[in-house]
């Protein structure tokens, strides 16, 4: 058994930030991630994170509330309002305490922290560090959790590298705290916390073309789901226009900011030929860009009906190498190509989960003691549709609310009632399920249900989607959860055994894929990331809510709540 | 289909028994990366198989591996760039293995720790971003970048006959702060590093700057720490007269 006041589950942005503010309101601390904080998927963040400091010299005029607008207008209206103003308000504060802590953000002439524009945006407002923002956001966190972990005289912040979270223990409605695997020798053991944090990141790998980390499964979001906590929106997924044809890597967006072009197999600017995006073109908002290169490859007019080209070549090499030698790197290592003298494939790909664990302004879930923040949890900031670097922004601010949120009900108190039995029980309860699991005896593999998870999801649960396709996607994913039971394993050990963590993911990936289909399906309306070819129109009547997926003995169910739209009225999203 | 042979380092510290080595035969095709073909193997043919990935990216420096003769990312190193029938794959040296390619990476983030690895500047923050111009961020180059997969460490000979040594990833690192305009604490940090486990241990033998996968220079770090501590002690250089 070990015990802190609180515990943070996950070791990316969100958990560092949210384990910072706990350590300085001298909470006692442990982190829990399942890979090394420094592997974790916030490392491989590009381009750049959103605040109206006004460096850029276009973007004097620039606020937090026009900072605002542009997140709740990309969101397709979406978004909760304040959470989204609490967001921008937020942000300037936020960069300003990273670059004090030592993040070495690129710089303007006068040396101020640097701001590209990113789509979406009304003014250039992303800082970042040529195409490394992310990189260089995790170590300067990092760096400060050292400095607290050894220096100073404050509580510790202990981390627990390599544990893996099975299970979340809620009882009357409070949480008690979770239980974990020690991947090394294969243990189960009671963390009992007053509060606990998650920040377990995004669900990418549900789909098979992403941008996303391999470790980006969704398991974080199952966890408290399976507890009775609702998730929010979950239907709303992001897809990048521009990933490495072939491995789906991100080219980030700043090479679209930057001033590169995207080309069909004429050669041509083809965002020019569609009204969504002829004005805004190459820097037009995510989901616009993204339906319009599939509509282009759909057209005949992409290469083996599968990509069209990013061309950066006009950029020169001078500019390439200061501000994205990351992203030449990636296309040499991984598709062959040098942007400084070829044509870059690329095709839409899986990209940011902009639904997540239902949480309120204050990060707070609806049990006592749980908090969710980062990219497994759902505000909701992003609504229908994330803008770029909003949200590296989301994961600092609301990471480092819902820090100060724990650190204030624990400092007040903390739960008012423990119980140490069902902490036992819940152990008991994972230990019976992984024997279960060692023990199975089937025939299905592993790789085979994943792959044909991704596969349909993929292919229907895509940029377009349509109500027969939907409910086919549902039929397979029930099937695949079926012959999920029949499984086989051919490692029945205990210590280190990465099979076992691959199928106690994939149990929840399944289950989140359930949810993210049942949403799209019920969801007859397009918005933001959402393109029902058979509801081609945004319907605010019947449809400006949020969803909320509930798990329920007789299976998943679906509530919905409302949208806060109390500051900007909803109109027509016209770029 | 075209195949290649993986032969893999097995070993499980929780039995008593040697290291070996085991082969599998696995299909390839073009583009494919050594990370695919050990996530292949343990996919199909035999799920005991340890090792570390994540962003499969080349940017987060879990698969820093031991790979037909040289320290490379699994993630990053397309089989067929190998040029050969077989993938001959080691774990990091230096380390304890705990399971095959899953090494114990403590000791490295131990050392990582020791250096104070976090901006030091002495004064209050002012109200904004402190300024940095260009030319002093330019300075941060080559030096911000370093993902710590260890590769490095593995394949410097210093570190494998006096295991206190720092070793370069780590001095890297120190001077990615000595380097920076707006720390503060470079004679403490050159102090530290002056010592039997710092950067006079190094022997210039150039294999971290031959396998940094992203190409950096530990080497030349080391050598830049040298020279500003030598400076520190002697003062600037005279013409001899
Ligand atoms: C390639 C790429 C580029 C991006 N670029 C940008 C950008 O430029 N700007 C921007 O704003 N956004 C960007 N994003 C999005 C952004 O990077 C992510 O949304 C953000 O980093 C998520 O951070 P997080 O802290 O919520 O989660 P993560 O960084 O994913 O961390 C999750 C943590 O949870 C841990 N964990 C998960 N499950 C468990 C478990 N069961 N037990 C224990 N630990 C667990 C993991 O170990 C990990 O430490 C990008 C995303 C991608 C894919
Ligand atoms: S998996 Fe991240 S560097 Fe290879």
């Amino acid at each position: 058994m070990k015990f802190h006041n609180a515990i943070v589950i996950g070791g990316g942005l969100a958990g560092l930030r949210a384990a910072v503010a706990l350590n300085q309101m001298n909470v006692n601390v442990g982190v829990i991630s399942k890979v090394h904080p420094l592997r974790s998927h916030s490392i491989e963040a590009q381009g750049g994170i959103n605040a109206s400091l006004g460096n850029h010299v276009r973007g004097g005029h620039d606020d937090y509330k026009k900072h605002a607008f542009d997140t709740i207008k990309g969101s397709d209206y979406l978004a909760d309002q304040k959470a989204a103003t609490r967001l921008t308000q937020n942000a300037v504060e936020c960069i300003i305490e990273m670059e004090h802590w030592g993040c070495p953000f690129s710089r303007t002439e006068d040396g101020k922290i640097a701001q590209r524009p990113f789509g979406g945006a009304g003014f250039p407002r992303t800082c970042y560090a040529s195409d490394k923002t992310g990189h260089v956001l995790l170590h300067t966190l990092y760096e400060q959790v050292a400095k607290f972990e050894y220096h100073s005289e404050r509580e510790q912040i202990k981390i627990y590298n390599e544990w893996f979270v099975t299970s979340v223990v809620i009882i009357d409605g409070v949480c008690q705290g979770v239980i974990a695997m020690n991947i090394a020798t294969g243990e189960l053991e009671e963390f009992r916390a007053d509060a606990v944090i998650f920040a377990t990141g995004g669900a990418g790998r549900i789909y098979g073309k992403t941008t996303n980390a391999l470790i980006n499964s969704g398991y974080g979001m199952a966890i408290p789901f399976h507890a009775g906590i609702p998730l929010k929106d979950m239907e709303f997924i992001q897809f990048h226009p521009t990933t490495l044809y072939g491995t789906n890597i991100l080219m980030t967006e700043g090479c679209r900011g930057e001033g590169g072009f995207l080309e069909n197999n004429k050669g041509e600017r083809f965002l020019a030929f569609y009204d969504d995006s002829k004005k805004a073109m190459e820097v037009a908002p995510r989901d616009i860009v993204s339906r319009n290169i599939t509509k282009e490859i759909l057209a005949g007019r992409g290469f083996e009906d599968s990509y069209v080209h990013l061309d950066l070549r006009h950029l020169g090499e001078r500019r390439i190498m200061e501000r994205l030698p990351e992203i030449r790197n990636l296309s040499i290592n991984f598709a062959g190509v040098d942007p400084v003298h070829e044509l870059i494939p690329i095709q839409p790909g899986q990209h940011y989960t902009m639904g997540g664990i239902d949480t309120n302004i204050n990060a707070e879930t609806r049990a006592l003691g749980l908090y969710a923040a980062g990219e497994c949890a759902c505000v909701s900031v992003h609504g229908a549709n994330r803008l770029g670097g909003n949200s590296l922004l989301e994961t600092t601010v609301y990471g480092k609310i819902a820090g100060e949120s724990a650190g204030e009900y624990i400092l007040s108190g903390g739960p008012a009632k423990r119980d140490e039995n069902i902490m036992k029980d819940s152990l008991k309860k994972d230990e019976d399920k992984i024997n279960e699991l060692l023990q199975s005896s089937g025939s299905e593999k592993i790789a085979d249900i994943k792959k044909e998870l991704n596969d349909v999801m993929d292919s229907n649960v895509g940029i377009f989607r349509e109500g027969k396709s939907l409910a086919d996607a549902l039929d397979k994913v029930r099937e695949l959860k079926h012959r999920f039971k029949n499984l086989k394993v051919t490692n029945k050990e205990r210590n280190l055994n990465q099979e076992l963590i691959n199928k106690m993911e994939l149990q929840g990936n399944l289950d989140v894929a359930e949810v993210i289909v049942m949403g799209a399906l019920a969801r007859e309306e397009s918005r933001g990331s959402q393109a029902r070819t058979d509801f081609p129109k945004r319907n605010d009547e019947s449809w400006l809510k949020h969803t909320l997926a509930y798990c329920t003995p007789d299976g998943f169910k679906l509530e919905y709540s409302e949208v806060d739209v109390s500051i900007y009225e909803p109109k027509e999203r016209k770029y | 289909m075209d195949t290649r042979t993986y032969k893999i380092f097995r070993y499980d510290s929780s039995k008593n028994e040697k290291p070996k080595f085991r082969s599998f035969e696995i299909p390839v095709e073009k583009g494919m990366t050594v990370l695919e073909g050990l996530i292949y193997i343990q996919d199909n043919i035999d799920g005991s198989l340890a090792f570390r990935s994540s962003c499969r990216a080349g940017v987060c420096g879990s698969c820093a591996m031991h790979i037909n003769g040289k320290y490379r990312l699994a993630c990053e190193t397309q089989i067929y760039s190998l040029k050969s029938k077989t993938v001959t794959i080691r774990p990091m040296a230096h380390l304890k293995v705990i399971k095959d390619l899953f090494v114990d990476l403590e000791p490295f983030w131990e050392k990582y720790k020791l250096i104070k690895p976090f901006l030091q500047p002495g004064e209050p923050p002012p109200e904004r971003e402190r300024i940095q111009t260009a030319d002093d961020r330019l300075r941060l180059e080559g030096l911000i970048d370093c993902i710590l997969c260890g590769a490095c460490q593995a394949s410097c000979t210093v570190c494998e006959t006096h295991p206190e040594y720092l070793g370069p990833a780590i001095l890297l690192k120190v001077n990615r702060f000595v380097e920076d305009s707006r720390d503060n604490a470079a004679d403490e940090r050159l102090e530290e590093v002056s010592g039997f486990n710092g950067v006079f241990r190094c022997h210039t033998i150039f294999n971290c700057q031959e396998v940094c996968p992203k190409e950096l220079d530990p080497t030349g770090s080391i050598a830049n720490l040298k020279r500003k501590i030598i400076k520190k002690k002697f003062g600037p250089a005279k013409l001899y007269k």
